[in-house]
């Protein structure tokens, strides 16, 4: 059976995966430089040895609370359209996961997570999140922009709206 | 073409740079038809083409340059006089090569054009009217006897034009230079023969590719450079600050060189002009020159790629609009040969590009009418437009001044895209133009897209660049000053500067960030940087002015691409990224470009900061039914609201008590004959317009003040009714402008019915 390996990370305790081939590298904190006007899922511009790149806050992107101290991990994507950055609060090991450890999206599963997520690995003591990149990429230029408050979280605290 | 052979690949390369040079040739010839050099040249160039598609089995290809180089055979050796009619079948000959080679690219044959009769008619040239051998004593010297001078000539062409001109730097697709080093190495026929492929052993050729990476990689190296310089000056180490110079001047160098590579003569695209400045005056009847001055001038590759169209165009239109038939040109006591005049040159940094013509000029009047017709302006605004607003016109669509539409131009689609193209670049493009005398056309393109000079500021703790092209000046007011001169024109900031206003636009309130550098504030100091979009200019206030550096512009990416404030990024000295600020795209957001939507606005915003001191303030008011009249804001004392209730009357008038004294009121609307008015009537308040002379006042009766506007104003129409000088349009609307001192004397208030008092009214009015 393959084997596929995926990067995690983490949204609070809350447990995603990237399939390894896509991603780049994983950095500390960067200095950022903030675009005015921008989607405010954009955080900003990092200058990744010569190369700009766009760091997404992937905390925005899946509804989750903005939160002090956290997004302080970079996982960086490769794309078609150069280097992405995911913004996460800590990066997690990398996982070997067997296709019999994966299921769907549970039905119940709402708001910005419902689109952005692939589906669930069911690890040892976790569930694993298969975060789909591509999604999150094109959505992050334009879902700042029109702000989605209806989208409800499921996944943190259920008391949790957009704050700005 | 990506498996088709190499060394087809090559053939078609170097043909299609062979084929250039024979129109530039060919055309030169027919001035001096019995250049010993040139024709040895041409003959030479066909010649190896044969060659080649003999060796490469193109045989169609073959057949017809084997004509041709028969004719020119009989040419070089003098038994036949290059005419005009040899001249048009050598091009055409060239046209159809180029059309073979066209297809040998696209299909990797021949294809099945028939070129049997164009054969033929290249044949009878080269037998037909052979005049009898006017043999002259040159014609036996051998080929190689003419081409030693010529060896010597190009290789200093070769060493010339390079800035340094230290070793080959012959890249890319074309060559440089007039002259092609091709010729220096292959001095007689006994090497053409050998199969062509001459190409000088200093030469190399470089796909664009690699020189594109090269460009990018040098750009990094620049950041880099940066960085470390930046670092350097924390350091104590003497031996760290000298290495790091080192690394400095040589990526200087570097820079430069790589930028070498890449930069072409703009001769390279004007070589094509000849051909079809020659062929478009042929078919329109007109004798033209084509002069070209500074051919040399160096350009990188992707601006020139990106200004050979337009200027293509533009050169298109001068020959079939500008310069007129000899005809006409002696019937205007001119020369009946047309001048076309091309000229590059650096200067600052930038390359300019003028083409001028001594033809008709452009009718003024007609753009007038045109862009009146268009709805692009009004007819007053059009009056009052200077003949360079009005040259500047024809870069609008839709607006061309061709009578009749040509195949070449006259659609009034053509230099709206130069001016788009141009601008995309980030050049500039002006027209200048005399009826009469000729239009002169401005192009000022940056040298190289990849590394720019810019000015960094900051503004809310980031920083940000601007590019230096659209720099006009700083300005730094001080605070005292600045809150006194930073004046609001209804909540609009502007700044007086040199008696024109200036708009101002805040950076952070543009970038949805107001605190800090947001309003004019007691005591501080504002910087404005003044900058240019499209022929406007606007002043940006930021927090600071920091320092002008050399950055590499690199793309946002997709997912910002909604973005039009900012052009791209770079990199900075101390690694952190900056945002590169897009001047046109903040004059849009900031609305100082939005009208240019509707350019009606536009040109009334561009007259307002043109020439102030020629505007007038106007009230606006209505009387009754709707009917808009203006007074000249000067004789207003003061706007009044007086109680129905406090109207008294005298014999003679209605008056009120005001400020101690008793004012008579006059009813506007009566006074003019428009019959009571009955807004006034109605309501229980009177607005009053007073106005005071000779210390002694009287209250006008108004339905309604409108508005206070400043503008010029050119009275349109002389009015038949008493007591109103005539039209004017305000705000897109006929207003009726008052004659105050008329008005005065019909109500019989005997106070002010003198000449001193009327006088100053109506010159404040302009009329």
């Amino acid at each position: 059976m393959a084997v596929q390996q995926f990067c995690t990370f983490f949204l609070d305790d809350h447990c995603f995966g990237v399939e390894v081939e896509k991603v780049q590298e994983v950095l500390r904190p960067q200095k950022m430089t903030q675009i005015p006007l921008a989607p405010s899922t954009v955080k900003g511009l990092i200058n990744l040895r010569g190369q700009i790149v766009v760091a997404i806050d992937l905390r925005q992107c899946l509804d989750f609370d903005e939160r002090e101290g956290a997004l302080s991990a970079n996982v960086v994507l490769r794309t078609d359209d150069g280097a992405v950055s995911l913004l996460v609060d800590r990066i997690g090991d990398v996982m070997e996961t067997t296709e019999d450890s994966f299921e769907e999206a549970p039905e119940t599963l709402t708001g910005a997570a419902a689109d952005l997520v692939h589906g669930v690995h069911k690890l040892e003591d976790k569930l694993m999140l298969v975060l789909d990149t591509e999604k999150t990429i094109r959505q992050a230029g334009v879902q700042g922009a029109v702000s989605n408050s209806e989208g409800t979280d499921v996944l943190a605290e259920p008391t949790s709206s957009r704050g700005e | 073409m990506n498996d088709m052979d190499e060394v087809v690949k090559e053939f078609l390369i170097e043909s299609y740079e062979n084929l250039d040079q024979l129109d530039r040739d060919l055309l030169a010839l027919e001035t001096d038809p019995s250049h010993k050099e040139t024709l040895a040249s041409v003959f030479r160039t066909i010649h190896t083409i044969k060659g080649t598609c003999g060796f490469l089995g193109f045989s169609k290809l073959e057949s017809l340059s084997h004509v041709g180089e028969s004719l020119l055979s009989r040419l070089r050796d003098g038994e036949l006089l290059l005419n005009t009619e040899i001249t048009n079948g050598l091009l055409a000959m060239v046209d159809a090569v180029r059309e073979m080679l066209g297809k040998i690219e696209s299909t990797e044959v021949e294809g099945d054009g028939d070129y049997q009769s164009l054969i033929e008619r290249l044949t009878k040239l080269q037998e037909g009217e052979a005049p009898e051998a006017v043999t002259p004593p040159e014609a036996t010297v051998p080929p190689e006897a003419t081409v030693p001078p010529e060896t010597t000539a190009p290789s200093e062409s070769v060493a010339e034009p390079g800035t340094g001109g230290n070793g080959p730097r012959r890249i890319g697709e074309s060559p440089f230079g007039e002259r092609k080093p091709r010729d220096v190495v292959e001095p007689a026929e006994v090497q053409a023969v050998s199969g062509g492929h001459g190409i000088s052993e200093s030469n190399v050729r470089v796909d664009v590719e690699i020189l594109d990476r090269l460009m990018n990689l040098v750009g990094e190296l620049v950041l880099a450079r940066n960085q470390i310089l930046q670092l350097s000056m924390d350091q104590e180490d003497a031996r760290y600050q000298a290495t790091s110079q080192q690394l400095n001047l040589l990526t200087t160098e570097l820079q430069e060189g790589v930028m070498k590579t890449r930069m072409q003569p703009i001769g390279n695209v004007w070589g094509k002009f000849r051909r079809i400045v020659r062929d478009l005056s042929m078919a329109c009847g007109k004798k033209i020159r084509l002069e070209m001055e500074g051919g040399e001038t160096e350009i990188d590759k992707t601006i020139i790629e990106a200004i050979k169209d337009p200027l293509t165009h533009i050169v298109r239109n001068s020959v079939d609009h500008g310069i007129e038939t000899p005809d006409a040109r002696i019937a205007a006591g001119k020369s009946p040969e047309g001048h076309l005049y091309l000229r590059a040159f650096h200067e600052g940094g930038q390359v300019n590009i003028e083409i001028a013509d001594d033809g008709a000029g452009i009718n003024f009047d007609r753009v007038k009418e045109k862009a009146i017709q268009n709805g692009i302006t009004t007819p007053e605004q059009a009056a009052r437009m200077s003949e360079r607003e009005l040259a500047n016109l024809v870069f609008l669509p839709g607006l061309s001044t061709a009578k009749k539409v040509t195949n070449v131009s006259g659609r009034g689609v053509g230099m709206d895209v130069v001016k788009t193209n141009v601008e995309k670049i980030g050049g500039t493009i002006d027209i200048q133009s005399k009826l009469g005398e000729g239009t002169k056309l401005k192009i000022k393109i940056p040298l190289t897209l990849a590394i720019i000079p810019a000015l960094t500021i900051g503004s809310g703790g980031d920083r940000y660049a601007i590019p230096q092209v659209s720099l006009v000046e700083l300005l730094r007011i001080d605070g005292e000053q600045g809150r006194n001169r930073v004046e609001m024109v209804q909540g609009a900031p502007v700044y007086r500067l040199r008696g024109k206003l200036l708009p101002l636009v805040y950076l952070s309130q543009i970038l949805g960030k107001s605190n800090g550098d947001g309003q004019p504030q007691k005591g501080k100091v504002v910087n404005i940087v003044v900058l240019q979009a499209e022929g406007r200019q606007f002043g940006l206030v930021v927090e600071n002015i920091r320092d002008t550096e050399e950055i590499v512009v690199k793309p946002l990416g997709n997912l910002l691409t909604g973005l039009t404030v900012y052009s791209g990024a770079t990199i900075m000295g101390d690694g952190t990224v900056a945002l590169i600020l897009d001047v046109l795209g903040l004059a849009q957001r900031s609305h100082v470009l939005s009208e240019v939507s509707e350019r009606r606005l536009a040109r009334t915003d561009t007259e307002t900061a043109a020439d102030e001191s020629d505007h007038r303030a106007l009230l606006v008011f209505e009387l009754g039914k709707g009917s808009r009249m203006a007074m000249p804001l000067s004789a207003v004392r003061r706007l009044e609201e007086i109680p129905k209730s406090k109207i008294e009357h005298t014999t003679e008038h209605d008056v009120v008590q005001y400020r101690g004294e008793i004012m008579p009121l006059v009813w506007l609307s009566d006074v003019l004959g428009l019959g009571r008015d009955e807004t006034a009537e109605a309501s229980d308040v009177l607005q009053v317009v007073v106005y005071s002379e000779n210390d002694r006042s009287v209250g006008l009766v108004v339905a309604q003040i409108l508005d206070v506007v400043k503008q010029s104003i050119t009275v349109q129409r002389d009015s038949q009714r008493d007591g109103v000088l005539g039209s004017v349009v305000i705000q897109d609307q006929v207003t009726e402008l008052l004659d105050l001192g008329r008005i005065i004397r019909m109500t019989g208030l005997g106070f002010l019915d003198s000449e001193v008092s009327e006088r100053p009214l109506a010159a404040a009015v302009g009329a």
